[in-house]
C-alpha cells in the first residue's frame, strides 16, 4: 500500500515536474522572441505626466506623449496642458534637458447668449448633442455662431470643470478644475471656446461674442452681441482689440487688463472676470459669469 | 393589370396623408418682395451678375453658376434689385440672396408665354443640354442636383435607360401628381428632349400604385411616344430615391458609392422634365414650380404654382393661412424635410411642399433602451444596421462606421421613424457621416 | 409669433411602441395560458400571478434603490418575463421557489446588465435554469393534467412523454413498448400532457406565435429554423432507428419546443439582429436541443439550448452582416 503511494507521488511528481519544465522552457522561448526592447525613460517620463490622458496634447494619451518625447530627445513643441509647465520643469529635470517656461492658460466660453439674452425663437426636439443640432438649425436663439446648449463641452471635459448652467443654457467653466487641455475647444463645432492666457491674479478681459454677422443682424437675436462699432479699439491705447468682420477680438499678449474697454461697449459683450467690482457705475459693468 | 414592380430590400409604409391630391394646380400671385437665393442647388453657389438698383425682368438672369457643379439663376419676378444680402433659408443660417422689390410683372422678350404644345424641337443633343443649363434647370424632387451635369454621360459609360421618377413616396406631397395629371403632354415631350439629349432609346416613368389616375393618364399619352413606358409600383417608401427606383424599374443594383450612370441609368424627376420641356421649347427658365401646401389642420390643401422667392407664409395665407395649432412647419415632405425655423423663408427650386403639424404630430415619441428589435436592420434600404451606426457614430469609432458602410446611408429616414423605442438613429448616423466625410477627406 | 418646433427629419414616426409590442407578446400568450388553467387549474393561476407580481416587484426595487434609473416597470417586459417564468416551471412548484426563480431571472439575468434591451441571456430561462439546478427534484415533479382541478397539494404527479422516452430508452426498453403510456398526439397538441405550466399544449401557442408574425412582433426566421432543424436532425435519427429515437413530430408537440421556439428564442434582446443570422441561430438551437434530448443527462434540452446559442449572438451578430445594397452587381 505504502509503496503504491510512494509511486503514485513519484509519478505525479516527476510528470508534473516535467510538464512545467516544458511548458518554462516554451514560455522563455516566447518570450525571447517577441521581446520588446522599451527605452526605460519612457516609463519614467509616463511616471511624471498626469496620467489624464486627455489627450489635450494632441497625441492618443500620456504614454504616447511620453514615447513621443523620448524619442524626440527634447521638450520642444511638446506640451502637457493639464500638467502645465511644472511638470514640463519635471520632466526636464529628470531627462536632464533644459525646459522653456510655459504660459497657464484657460478655457473661456466667448458667447453670452442665453435664455434671457437670446430668447429662443424655436424649440429644439432631436439629439441632444451639439453636433447634430450645428447640421440642422442655427440655434433656438436664432444665432448662427452662438452657443447650442446641448452640452458636447461638458460631455468632452475629463476633468469636471465644466457644467450646464440649467438657467442660461450656457456651459460654465470652473476656474480652478479647468487645465486647459483643449478637449472642449476642439469638441465645439462653432469654436466658441477659446484657449486665453490665465492672467495675473486669474483676471481675464475678453470679447463673449463670436458673431460675424452685420450688427443690425446680430442684435436682432442677442442683446450681448458683438456688433462691431469699434468703440472698444478706440478706447484700447495698447493697440489690443482689433475689429474684423463686425467682431472685435482682444489679443491676449497685448491686453494689460486697464479694464478700459468694458464700460465702452455698448452690449456689454466684453467682460472681465475676477477683477474687483467697480467703485463708480458699478450697475454698467457687465455681470461676470 | 401590369404586374407591380419595387425594390426589395427594406422599405416602410408610413401613412400616406395625401389630402391635396384632388387640388388642381393654381397659379399664385407673385410677391410683393422675392428673395432669391444664390444657393438653390448642390454645389457652388451661383455668382450675382445684376447689382444693387438694377431693374431685372421675369427670366432674366440675376446670377451665373459658373463652377462644373453649378446653376444659372433667374429673376422669377420683375422689378428693382434693393439689396444683395444675407437671407435665413430653411436651416435657420443665413444665405447669400438677391432680394428683389416687385414691380408689375413683365417678363423677358422671347419667352414663350403661351399655353399650347410645342412638340418638334430641331437642337441637336447638345444643344439641349446647353439650354438645359442656360436656363437653370436643376433636380425638382428635392436634391436639386444641376440637370445639365446629369445630361453629359461621362466617357466610358453610356447611358442606356432614363428612368423618370414620378413616385412621390414621400408622403402628403402630390406636386408630382398633379404635375403628372395636368401637364402629361410637356411631360412626354420633356421626356423625349432627355432622351435625345442622352442618346438614349428607352424611357421608363415609375409610378406608385397610389396615384392610378396619372398612371392611366400617363399610359395613354406613351402610346403617342415611342420608347417611352409607364411602370405601376407598389407602395413603398422610399422608392423615389434614385439606386431604389433603378433596383426597382430595371433591376439592376448601383454599387456602393458609384452613381447611376454606372449601370447606364440616368434618373430625373417628372418636375424636371416638365422644366426641361419649358427650358427648351418655350425658352422660359426655371422661375417657378408646383409646392404642396398640407397639414392635417390646414384649412385647405392645396397644390400652388409659385415663384421662386416667394415666402412661406405666403403659401401657407393662400391654404387657409396658419392654423392655431402649428406647431412644425416643414419645407419638403414628412420623412425628408426640414423643420422650419422661420416662416419668412423663401421658395427655392428644391421646395417640393410645405407641411404644417400639430402639436401632438410635432414631438418625438420620448427616447427608451434599444430592445434589439431588429426592425431598423430588416426595413433599412440599403441593408446597414442603423442601432449600430449610431452606437459606433456615437462613440465616435468612425474607422469601423466607415467599413459599417455608413457612407451608404441616403438619409431617407426609414430607422428614426420604425423605431419603437425612439432612438434618434438617423441623428446619431447624420453626425457619424459628417465625422467619417471629414476623416476621408483629410486622408486625401 | 408662434414658436415652432425643429428636429431632425423624419417628421413621421410609428405608432408601434416598446410597450404596446411588449403587450402585445402577453396578448399572443392568453391561449396558452387558458390552456394551462385548464389542465392545472388554481396551481397555474396561482404560480403565474406569482410570478408576474414578484418580477414586478423585483425590477422596481432594482430601479428604485440600486440603479436608481427611471421607471419601467409598466412597459411590459417584466410581464413577459414573469409570465414566460412561469410557462417553464411546473404547476406545482411551491411558490416560494416561484420568487425566488423571478428574482434571479430579474435582478441577474436582465437588471445586471442594465434592463430592458441589454441583457445577453433570456431572463425567464435565467431563472428556470437556476431553479432547475438547484431544485431538480421540485421542478422535474410535474402534475398530471386534470380538467379544471382546484388541488395545489398533493396532486396527483407523473412523467412527461420526455422522461417516460428517455427514462425508458435508456432502460433498454423499445420506443414502440413506451408509446402506450403516452397520450396520443392529437391530446398532446391539445396540451393535454404532464409538463411545465405553459409548455403543454403546441396548438394555444402556434395561434400566438401566428398572432406575432401577423402582427410583425417577430419575423418567421427564428421559429422556422429552429423548428426545422429540430424535425429533421430528430428525423435522421428515427429513420436510423425508430425504435431508440423518437419521431420528429413527438419531438416538436412535446416539452418546452413550441414554447421555446416561439417565444424564448425569438426574445429580441438575446437574438441575431440579421435575418441571416437569426437562421443560424435558430438551427444552432434546434440541433442542440435534439442533441440534448437524445444524448444529454436531461430529458429537455430547450432551456439550455436556448442559453447556450444566446451566448453566441454577439458573434453571430459580427459575423452575419445584412446584405448590403449593391454589394452584388445583378444585372438583368
Amino acid at each position: 500500500m505504502n509503496e503504491l503511494l510512494n509511486e503514485i507521488t513519484l509519478f505525479s511528481v516527476v510528470s508534473l515536474g516535467a510538464i512545467g519544465g516544458v511548458a518554462a522552457i516554451v514560455l522563455f522561448l516566447v518570450a525571447q522572441k517577441f521581446k520588446v526592447i522599451e527605452d526605460p525613460r519612457i516609463d519614467q517620463v509616463e511616471e511624471l505626466l498626469p496620467g489624464a490622458n486627455c489627450g489635450g496634447c494632441g497625441l492618443a494619451g500620456c504614454r504616447a506623449l511620453a514615447e513621443a518625447i523620448v524619442k524626440a530627445e527634447k521638450l520642444e513643441g511638446f506640451n502637457c496642458p493639464p500638467g502645465g509647465s511644472d511638470v514640463m520643469q519635471d520632466i526636464a529635470k529628470a531627462m536632464g534637458w533644459e525646459a522653456g517656461e510655459s504660459t497657464p492658460m484657460i478655457a473661456v466660453l466667448r458667447c453670452s447668449g442665453s435664455r434671457e439674452l437670446a430668447p429662443p425663437k424655436v424649440r429644439y426636439n432631436s439629439l441632444m448633442t451639439c453636433a447634430f443640432a450645428h447640421t440642422l438649425y442655427a440655434g433656438e436663439g436664432g444665432c448662427p455662431h452662438g452657443c447650442l446648449g446641448c452640452g458636447d463641452c461638458v460631455t468632452a471635459c475629463t476633468f469636471d470643470a465644466m457644467y450646464m448652467d440649467q438657467q442660461t443654457g450656457l456651459p460654465v467653466i470652473l476656474d480652478d478644475k479647468c487645465v486647459a487641455c483643449e478637449a472642449c475647444v476642439k469638441e465645439c463645432p462653432r469654436n466658441i471656446i477659446e484657449m486665453r492666457k490665465k492672467g495675473k491674479k486669474d483676471r481675464r478681459i475678453f470679447v463673449s461674442c463670436i458673431n460675424k454677422e452685420k450688427g443690425g443682424v446680430a442684435r436682432k437675436n442677442c442683446k450681448v452681441a458683438c456688433i462691431g462699432c469699434g468703440k472698444c479699439v478706440k478706447e484700447c491705447k495698447f493697440d489690443a482689440i482689433t475689429l474684423q468682420d463686425n467682431l472685435a477680438y482682444i489679443d491676449y499678449d497685448k491686453c494689460t487688463l486697464c479694464r478700459k474697454c468694458p464700460p465702452v461697449c455698448p452690449t456689454n459683450a466684453i467682460h472681465e472676470l475676477n477683477f474687483p467690482v467697480r467703485k463708480k457705475k458699478a450697475e454698467e459693468a457687465p455681470a461676470t459669469t | 393589370m401590369q404586374q407591380l414592380k419595387t425594390f426589395v430590400m427594406g422599405g416602410v409604409h408610413p401613412p400616406e396623408n395625401k389630402l391635396a391630391e384632388k387640388g388642381a394646380i393654381q397659379r399664385l400671385d407673385p410677391p410683393k418682395m422675392a428673395a432669391i437665393p444664390l444657393s438653390q442647388h448642390l454645389g457652388v453657389p451661383a455668382v450675382p451678375v445684376v447689382k444693387r438698383g438694377d431693374q431685372v425682368l421675369c427670366g432674366q438672369l440675376i446670377a451665373k453658376g459658373e463652377a462644373f457643379i453649378s446653376a444659372n439663376i433667374h429673376a422669377s419676378v420683375s422689378g428693382k434689385v434693393t439689396k444683395i444680402d444675407t437671407v435665413t433659408d430653411t436651416s435657420g443660417y443665413r444665405r447669400k440672396s438677391i432680394i428683389i422689390q416687385v414691380e408689375g410683372d413683365e417678363w423677358l422678350e422671347g419667352i414663350d408665354r403661351d399655353q399650347g404644345l410645342v412638340r418638334e424641337c430641331s437642337l441637336d443633343a447638345r444643344e439641349i443640354t446647353k439650354k438645359i443649363q442656360e436656363m437653370g434647370v436643376v433636380g425638382m424632387g428635392g436634391a436639386t442636383f444641376p440637370s445639365h451635369v446629369k445630361m453629359m454621360v461621362p466617357k466610358g459609360k453610356a447611358a442606356e435607360y432614363l428612368i423618370i421618377n414620378g413616385v412621390e413616396c414621400e408622403p402628403c406631397l402630390t406636386a408630382d401628381h398633379r404635375v403628372m395629371l395636368e401637364k402629361g403632354e410637356e411631360l412626354m415631350v420633356g421626356i423625349g428632349l432627355q432622351m435625345k439629349a442622352l442618346g438614349v432609346e428607352k424611357a421608363i416613368i415609375g409610378v406608385e400604385n397610389n396615384k392610378p389616375d396619372a398612371l392611366a393618364h400617363l399610359a395613354k399619352l406613351a402610346a403617342d411616344y415611342p420608347g417611352i413606358s409607364v411602370q405601376a409600383l407598389q407602395v413603398k417608401y422610399p422608392q423615389g430615391a434614385e439606386k431604389q427606383l433603378i433596383k426597382a424599374l430595371v433591376n439592376r443594383e448601383v454599387p456602393s458609392g458609384k452613381l447611376p450612370i454606372e449601370v447606364g441609368c440616368v434618373v430625373h424627376n417628372v418636375g424636371t422634365a416638365v422644366a426641361v420641356y419649358e427650358a427648351v421649347q418655350k425658352n422660359k427658365p426655371l422661375i417657378e414650380r408646383v409646392v404642396t401646401v398640407s397639414g392635417s389642420s390646414v384649412k385647405n390643401p392645396a397644390n400652388f404654382m409659385v415663384r421662386i422667392g416667394t415666402p412661406v407664409s405666403q403659401l401657407i395665407e393662400a391654404a387657409g393661412g396658419l392654423p392655431e395649432d402649428t406647431a412644425k412647419v416643414v419645407n419638403g415632405g414628412p420623412m425628408m424635410g426640414k423643420a422650419l425655423n422661420d416662416l419668412e423663408v423663401p421658395v427655392s427650386k428644391g421646395t417640393s411642399g410645405i407641411l404644417v403639424f400639430t402639436g401632438a404630430e410635432s414631438i418625438r415619441p420620448p427616447e427608451q433602451n434599444c430592445i434589439r428589435c431588429a426592425r431598423c436592420l430588416t426595413i433599412c434600404p440599403m441593408g446597414l444596421e442603423p442601432y449600430l451606426l449610431a452606437a459606433l457614430a456615437d462613440k465616435k469609432r468612425l474607422e469601423e462606421c466607415e467599413d459599417e458602410r455608413i457612407m451608404d446611408c441616403m438619409e431617407c429616414g426609414s430607422c428614426l421613424y420604425i423605431c419603437p423605442s425612439g432612438k434618434p438613429l438617423l441623428d446619431h448616423i447624420r453626425v457619424g457621416k459628417n465625422r467619417v466625410g471629414k476623416m476621408i477627406r483629410e486622408r486625401g | 409669433m408662434k414658436v415652432l418646433t425643429v428636429s431632425g427629419s423624419p417628421h413621421y414616426h410609428t405608432e408601434e411602441s416598446v410597450s404596446k409590442i411588449m403587450y402585445g407578446v402577453v396578448f399572443s400568450l392568453v391561449p396558452a395560458m387558458l390552456v394551462s388553467f385548464y389542465f392545472f387549474g388554481l396551481a397555474a393561476i396561482l404560480v403565474t400571478l406569482t410570478a408576474v407580481v414578484s418580477c414586478m416587484a423585483f425590477e422596481y426595487l432594482i430601479q428604485k434603490y440600486l440603479i436608481k434609473g427611471p421607471m419601467t416597470i409598466f412597459d411590459g417586459s417584466a410581464i413577459i418575463t414573469g409570465v414566460l417564468l412561469a410557462f417553464n416551471v411546473p404547476a406545482n412548484l411551491p411558490l416560494g421557489l416561484v420568487v425566488i426563480g423571478s428574482a434571479v431571472a430579474i435582478g441577474m439575468g436582465k437588471m445586471t446588465f442594465g434592463g430592458l434591451g441589454k441583457n445577453p441571456f433570456n431572463p425567464a430561462l435565467v431563472g428556470r435554469v437556476f431553479l432547475m439546478i438547484s431544485f431538480p427534484v421540485q421542478m422535474t415533479t410535474y402534475p398530471e393534467p386534470a380538467a379544471f382541478s382546484t388541488r395545489i397539494t398533493d396532486v396527483v404527479t407523473g412523467p412527461t412523454p420526455l422522461t417516460i422516452i428517455k427514462d425508458g430508452v435508456s432502460r433498454g426498453q423499445e420506443i414502440s413498448s413506451l408509446l402506450p403510456q403516452i397520450p396520443e398526439y392529437a391530446q398532446l397538441m391539445m396540451g393535454n400532457l404532464g409538463g411545465s405550466v405553459g409548455e403543454v399544449s403546441a396548438i394555444a401557442l402556434l395561434l400566438g406565435g401566428i398572432y406575432m408574425l401577423i402582427r410583425k412582433i417577430i419575423t418567421w426566421h427564428i421559429p422556422v429554423a429552429f423548428l426545422g432543424s429540430a424535425a429533421l436532425f430528430s428525423a435522421i435519427f428515427w429513420l436510423v432507428n425508430p425504435e431508440m429515437y423518437p419521431d420528429p413530430v413527438f419531438h416538436l408537440i412535446t416539452g418546452g419546443m413550441m414554447l421555446g421556439a416561439l417565444y424564448m428564442a425569438t426574445d429580441y434582446a438575446t437574438s441575431p439582429m440579421s435575418p441571416r443570422g437569426m437562421i443560424l441561430f435558430g438551427v444552432g438551437c434546434g440541433l442542440l436541443t435534439i442533441v440534448i434530448r437524445l444524448f444529454g443527462a436531461y430529458p429537455e434540452g430547450v432551456a439550455f439550448s436556448i442559453l447556450i446559442m444566446n451566448a453566441f449572438v454577439p458573434l453571430i451578430n459580427r459575423g452575419m452582416k445584412p446584405k448590403r445594397f449593391g454589394e452584388e452587381v445583378k444585372n438583368g
